[in-house]
């Protein structure tokens, strides 16, 4: 299988490195050569944050660059604007409906940006948005955001669903297990 | 047995299966997560240090008591332990010595980007440079043979993307590796001049040693492919350049310092045009350019910040990478978190309008609007270095607007020493040190003011009131950051006192216990004043008409209900009812 780069945006809390670890175990299991890169440190407190994942026959640089990723999953609707530069012309975007503000737009500087799906849209016409909160609250809780992602992503990706609950299984804490994969399946069915 | 590792689990596994017995650091992004994980390895004792220094010349002891031992630290870390590394560089070793010292370019969490190459060279050792998780394991092996072979400590370099980045690495076993035998060396082990100079001596010799070594060790390898173009490069660089330019000859050089002069001036000859691909430092190119050998470098790449496959392949090959742009967005930059202890001090210095000589940790974010109260940020343990300066620039009449603020950690870790000058030398201006009970920036890690080591088992905690009376502090007074009206009643006490004070402003880091966290507040009949968003609280977002609480975000700290003129702010009790 060729070369795929998957990047994965989000605010600082949002679990996207725990989304990052399971796709990566999968990706291992799968025979795969694996490449996660993430952000820890300053911009970990609340800041935007972004993991990537690459695999394929053989990954050399973990990073991911403008134009580079395949698929650009994101959990926030401004990360997922943010983070289009890097994502190919031809890629896919699937995004939460999810709005968290950043501190100029709580303290009225800015202006929280309006019209982001029609935006996306434009430019990507098979563009998914899902209120993947709505969903993570059904699952148990408003912190399986990322989980009801990734079952929204293994829907467009090759790999078997139980490939993706393996890996859940190995990657995930026992008291968190149930939760997380009622939020994958959750985000599979949509 | 093949597992997915982050490069700095990877370097602690390496370190582990070389046989390490003792390991030490103090935490610093992006180094923290080594000394972490190596501290779950029962065979290997761990421990935070107090400072970089401290905890590389604890590791010298276990080094000349005949242990394999390991420190670790960020970049600018070095500089603290620079003294030690350059002495070590003449003692030698006895058990292996490795140095782990993993640098920021682009500084995603750092004050500057330097370059510890220029350290390998300037103090005559040895530097190994992996450019991904399997070689952060392999290369800690070689580190610790090369490191007895040749009676050297040995550095290896990592970068955020390395320490950062997770890949699959081959777990093997440990090695055990028996204590050697210490025996008493004057010669070797006391440096006063006239052993020093016998010493130096042999670090000369040494590197003449390692450089005929370099030439054929088998981490610096040729990947001859098309002859067009060479490159020379190492690290994550490496990972660039094979991405960028898949059919290039490359000379991968894993060993950084010293350099492979006959190897490089082969791979030289063979290519018809060289390139030097380095991030920061043209720490290669010059090197190569003094040996007489043309080639291009900084002429192309830029000295700041990362690399990237998609600029060498535009400096290179020319090719541009296409992708869709998007408008300016609003910037999420970090914040101290809803709860945050620190908030509610910054609230009240920016209040006070005093002038507030910085430090290294979460509270950094206090420089930030809206609370935008830090005028200077240089390193650990500067803004009482600085207070005092600026008290003995300006005058006294400065010294009552200027105020020091430090972190517990940072504090113990080289603010100490500050504090004792300003007590020594007469200052008259107040240190805040900001006790939140750990280590925060760097994900919480213990330290001696906690009262827990590094495996969070019980420590003797070191007494910051009695060390700073110890220190000669006459005036040590302890505030609660919640009780902002109690904190700035101390303040203006303590900055308008004519002696020098510490206020020891105490609240635990919220994420350490969930338990602190409390219910949502709730608003009624807001005034929309706006006052409650002066704190920066990511969780008090800005309507058109009203205060909104994201209660998500939320942690009840009740921090805005003191800030509220109007009483519109109320907090919420456990079952839920306002």
């Amino acid at each position: 299988m060729r070369e795929k780069s998957i990047l994965i945006a989000g605010v600082g809390g949002q679990g996207t490195l725990l989304a990052s670890m399971i796709l990566g175990q999968m990706a291992m299991d799968a025979g795969l050569d694996v490449k996660l890169s993430e952000v820890h440190g300053m911009a970990q407190r609340g800041g935007s944050v972004v993991t990537y994942a690459k695999f394929g026959e053989k990954v050399y640089s973990p990073v991911i660059e403008k134009g580079g990723a395949d698929i650009l999953l994101a959990f926030e609707m401004l990360e997922a604007e943010r983070w289009i530069p890097y994502l190919k012309k031809e890629g896919h975007l699937l995004a939460s409906t999810q709005k968290i503000l950043p501190m100029p737009v709580i303290t009225g500087a800015e202006k929280y940006p309006e019209g982001i799906e029609t935006k996306i849209t434009a430019l990507y016409k098979d563009a998914l948005f899902v209120d993947a909160l709505a969903l993570a609250r059904e699952a148990g809780s408003a912190k399986a955001v990322n989980c009801v992602m990734l079952g929204v992503l293994a829907k467009k990706m090759d790999f078997d669903k139980s490939a993706w609950t393996d890996a859940i299984k190995k990657v995930v804490k026992p008291k968190f297990l149930e939760l997380n994969i009622k939020a994958f399946e959750l985000g599979y069915s949509i | 047995m093949k597992q997915i590792l982050l490069g700095n689990e990877a370097f602690a596994r390496g370190a582990y299966e070389a046989g390490v017995r003792v390991a030490t650091a103090y935490p610093g992004t992006p180094s923290t997560e080594i000394t972490e994980n190596i501290a779950k390895y029962k065979e290997v004792y761990a421990e935070w240090s107090p400072n970089e220094k401290v905890a590389l010349e604890v590791a010298i002891g276990a080094s000349i008591g005949g242990a394999r031992a390991l420190c670790c630290m960020k970049h600018v870390g070095l500089n603290v332990a620079a003294d030690p590394l350059f002495t070590v560089a003449y003692t030698g070793v006895n058990g292996g010595l490795a140095v782990i010292v993993a640098d920021d370019p682009g500084m995603h969490s750092s004050q500057n980007e330097q370059d510890s190459r220029c350290y390998a060279r300037a103090a005559h050792v040895p530097m190994l440079e992996p450019s991904s998780s399997m070689e952060a394991k392999e290369f800690m092996l070689h580190a610790f043979e090369l490191s007895e072979k040749f009676d050297t400590p040995v550095l290896v370099r990592s970068s955020t993307r390395v320490s950062h980045s997770r890949g699959l690495v081959d777990i093997e076993d440990r090695e055990e590796v028996s204590l050697k035998e210490y025996r008493k060396d004057v010669k070797k082990y006391v440096m006063m001049p006239g052993m020093a100079r016998g010493r130096h001596v042999a670090v000369e010799k040494r590197e003449n040693d390692l450089e005929a070594f370099a030439e054929t060790f088998e981490l610096n390898s040729m990947e001859m492919g098309d002859t067009r173009i060479g490159v020379i490069t190492s690290g994550i660089a490496y990972t660039y350049v094979k991405e960028a330019l898949p059919g290039a000859s490359v000379l991968k050089l894993g060993m950084v310092h010293p350099l492979p002069k006959k190897l490089i001036a082969d791979f030289a000859g063979r290519v018809d045009k060289l390139y030097i691909i380095e991030e920061l430092e043209p720490f290669f190119e010059e090197q190569i350019l003094a040996m007489g050998i043309p080639c291009e470098g900084k002429a192309l790449f830029t000295r700041q910040g990362e690399y990237s496959v998609n600029m060498i392949r535009e400096k290179i090959s020319g090719g541009k990478a296409a992708f869709n742009t998007t408008e300016d967005l609003p910037q999420r930059p970090p914040v101290l978190c809803a709860g945050c202890p620190h908030r509610g001090v910054f609230y009240i210095l920016n209040k006070m309008k005093l002038a507030v000589m910085g430090d290294i940790g979460c509270y950094t974010l206090g420089a930030l609007p809206p609370l935008s109260s830090m005028d200077a940020v240089v390193c650990m343990g500067a803004s009482i270095g600085m207070t005092m300066g600026m008290e003995k620039a300006r005058g006294r009449e400065t010294a009552v607007k200027t105020v020091a603020v430090i972190g517990d950690s940072t504090f113990i870790h080289s603010g100490i020493t500050g504090l004792i000058d300003m007590a020594y030398n007469s200052g008259t201006a107040t240190v805040l040190i900001l006790d939140n009970s750990t280590t925060g920036m760097t994900g919480h890690q213990n330290h001696p003011g906690t009262g827990k080591d590094i495996c969070g088992s019980p420590a003797p905690r070191l007494d910051l009131e009695l060390l700073c009376r110890a220190v000669g502090v006459k005036h040590v007074t302890v505030a609660d950051p919640f009780d902002l009206k109690g904190l700035e009643k101390i303040l203006k006490e303590e900055t308008q006192r004519e002696a020098l004070s510490v206020v020891i402003v105490r609240r635990a880091c919220l994420l350490l216990d969930s338990k602190d966290i409390k219910p949502p507040v709730t608003i009624k009949e807001c005034k929309n004043c706006g006052l409650c968003l002066k704190l920066g609280c990511p969780a008090l977002i800005k309507g058109d008409t009203e205060v909104l609480v994201d209660e998500t975000l939320c942690t009840g700290c009740g921090l805005c209900i003191k800030v509220c003129p109007h009483g519109a702010i109320h907090a919420r009790k456990a079952d839920g009812k306002s």
